[in-house]
């Protein structure tokens, strides 16, 4: 006869809703570990996915994952002489956050090294890659743009033409890609009369110096666009990406590159581990922190719902205790009875989770290591939280039937 | 032992039993040099007011109240000496000691089958036959058909009798009984009266009884009386 069963037959109420909040408790542990697996991967989803074999960035830098990076646009054509590369794009990677149709869009605009980059490996769950050098972008769906939106961006508007899915930045706002010189011009768009003041100060700044007296020409450059004077308007990326041929030998050509004095390079895995290092490790402590204290509640609050309800039963112990039952039955009952509440109330963790993580607004990510390393955890404090009630009902003497 | 000798063993012997709670200024003498053989069969009651040291000397031959000083013996084998067990008590109750008390102590959570299931399943007795047993049991003292019922579903008198037979669960030597009617009406007083009665000289079970029912004292076949935690000579019922 399973005497925890009995009693909780017998208390069925009361044991239902204590699993209910044991499940809900654990839903949010779960939940936790899901959120902080969501953000390594919502991180590290685009370096991932990007394709490239070796990052250059300015020199003495972390990259842009980790620190702003600047480095000439041209540093691809430097990239694609050294022996061993395949291919080298730009990378240009910024946030920006605008208004459409009265709510606002916040975005992470992707550059696209067209034409060598038109999005092709950009899986689209719906659209096409880019097939113009301007004026399309391929939005995530998390933006809510549908296919053919028209979105005006700077000064120029843009058409939605393919369409992704779970594809955002490392902030967990929705990517949508463009070309290079899109993404440029979306984040360097200085509105009319900021271009005019700054023509202006650039002939006042020229009037000022002997150069500009003696070059009058040059004063007519300075008031013009600033692509008419190249040695004042480098273009800048924030990283070139490199993608090496089949069978070449990385370490070895990032050898080469670690010689260039005014970048540095790093592999695909390095970028990560800064990234993550970087970004997501506070988050992670953070979220770890929150997981543990929510364990040491949820021990705690059982611990006390097994003690309470073995109090309640400490009559029925003793009579048992009288008719000569030994300690491992009085055990089994508190400890079984543990160990159901928390292997139901993490069934029910994992059920309800289905269902609320979704729609949660950041990406929940479950992964069965977590889902077992979280049930051999919920074992553990089963088991510590009837300590208490065991403790109880080993101390009881026979003779407390009498009382 | 011999079968023989065996009968002839009395199922209780206890030797100047004395029990004394507290220290100094604060110690109460519960019970003093208790001597008395109980014989296999018999069934005794212990009289006595309140404070005279029955439940004392129940619990302590119950082996649940260990005496400061004395001897007690159940079924020829020396159990407590002073209050050192010479035998594993908890199993030496669960094999040889029936026990009911005021209260039926039923288990709440079990109905009443399970509640005498359960003190045979803790004797190691397998599940079924621990259920037929207990099904023998409750239609041996007349309530098979509650079996279902949990025990807030029963009446008082059908609560003591489940109790009952949870004690006679495990066939015991020796069944202990403090003040089991003092909750019923004096008729379903007599009754368990009467039941353990039956038991004693049907089962060959010695049965001690504390009570304070004058009106049932026919029903025993001795009784003895307790004051100021001594033991006055036991009594000899004369026989209807």
């Amino acid at each position: 006869m399973n005497l925890a069963t009995k009693d909780i037959r017998h208390n069925f109420g009361r044991f239902a809703l204590t699993t209910v909040g044991i499940g809900l408790l654990l839903m949010i542990v779960m939940g936790m570990g899901g959120i902080y697996r969501g953000l390594i991967r919502e991180a590290t989803l685009l370096v991932d996915k990007i394709g490239a074999d070796l990052w250059l960035v300015q020199g003495s830098t972390r990259g842009p994952f980790a620190e702003i990076s600047r480095v000439p646009a041209n540093l691809e054509d430097r990239a694609r002489a050294v022996p061993g590369v395949a291919g080298a794009r730009r990378f240009v990677s910024h946030t920006i956050q605008r208004e459409h149709r009265g709510r606002p869009l916040r975005m992470v605009v992707q550059g696209l090294s067209w034409p060598e980059d038109r999005g092709a490996w950009i899986p689209l769950v719906a659209g096409r890659p880019l097939r113009q050098a301007h004026f399309e972008m391929i939005a995530d769906r998390s933006l809510g743009l549908p296919l053919g939106e028209k979105l005006k961006l700077g000064k120029d508007v843009y058409e939605v033409v393919g369409l992704t899915k779970g594809m955002v930045g490392t902030g967990g706002d929705g990517l949508c890609f463009l070309t290079v010189s899109d993404a440029a011009s979306i984040q360097f768009d200085v509105p009319g009369e900021g271009v005019r003041l700054e023509r202006q100060a650039r002939r006042a700044r020229a009037e000022g110096q002997d150069i500009g007296q003696m070059q009058p020409l040059l004063l007519e450059r300075a008031a013009g666009p600033a692509s008419g004077i190249p040695a004042l308007a480098p273009a800048q990326v924030s990283a070139v990406m490199v993608t090496l041929q089949p069978g070449a030998d990385a370490a070895q050509v990032a050898a080469t590159f670690a010689t260039w004095p005014d970048i540095t390079v790093y592999s695909t895995q390095q970028q990560i581990n800064l990234l993550l290092a970087g970004m997501v490790d506070k988050a992670r402590r953070q979220l770890g922190l929150f997981r543990a204290l929510l364990i040491i509640i949820s021990t705690i609050i059982m611990a006390l719902i097994i003690y309470t309800l073995t109090l309640d039963k400490i009559h029925d112990i003793a009579m048992l205790k009288l008719m000569g039952a030994r300690n491992g039955v009085i055990v089994g009952l508190i400890l079984q009875q543990a160990v159901l509440i928390g292997a139901l109330g993490y069934g029910l963790a994992y059920w309800l989770g289905t269902f609320a993580f979704p729609k949660f607004p950041r990406l929940v990510v479950i992964e069965t290591p977590d889902l077992l390393s979280l049930a051999a955890i919920v074992l553990g404090i089963s088991v510590l939280s009837s300590l208490l009630g065991i403790w109880k009902a080993m101390s009881v003497e026979p003779n407390k039937v009498l009382s | 032992m011999t079968n023989a000798a065996a009968e002839t063993t009395p199922a209780i012997e206890a030797f100047n039993l004395t029990k004394v709670y507290g220290s100094g200024n604060t110690e109460v003498v519960a019970m003093k040099d208790v001597s008395l053989t109980v014989a296999r069969g018999e069934v005794v009651a212990l009289l006595g007011p309140s404070g005279a040291g029955k439940s004392t000397l129940l619990t302590a031959i119950g082996l649940i109240n260990p005496p400061t000083a004395g001897r007690i013996v159940i079924g020829g084998q020396p159990v407590m000496e002073a209050d050192r067990a010479l035998v594993d008590l908890r199993a030496f109750r669960r094999q040889h000691l029936g026990f009911i008390f005021q209260k039926s102590n039923l288990i709440p959570f079990l109905n009443a089958a399970e509640n005498v299931q359960v003190a045979l399943e803790i004797n190691d007795v397998l599940p079924r036959r621990a259920r037929e047993r207990a099904m023998e049991l409750l239609d041996y003292l007349g309530v098979a058909d509650r079996a279902n019922n949990l025990p807030d579903a029963l009446s008082g008198g059908q609560q003591q009798r489940v109790a009952v037979a949870r004690a006679l669960a495990n066939e015991p030597s020796l069944i202990l009984a403090d003040e089991p009617t003092a909750a019923l009406d004096s008729q379903r007083g007599r009754q368990v009266m009467e039941l353990f009665r039956k038991v004693a000289h049907e089962r060959g079970a010695a049965v001690m009884v504390v009570t304070h029912d004058h009106r049932a004292l026919d029903v025993f076949d001795r009784h003895f009386e307790m004051e100021d935690g001594r033991l006055k000579n036991g009594t000899e019922q004369p026989q209807n």
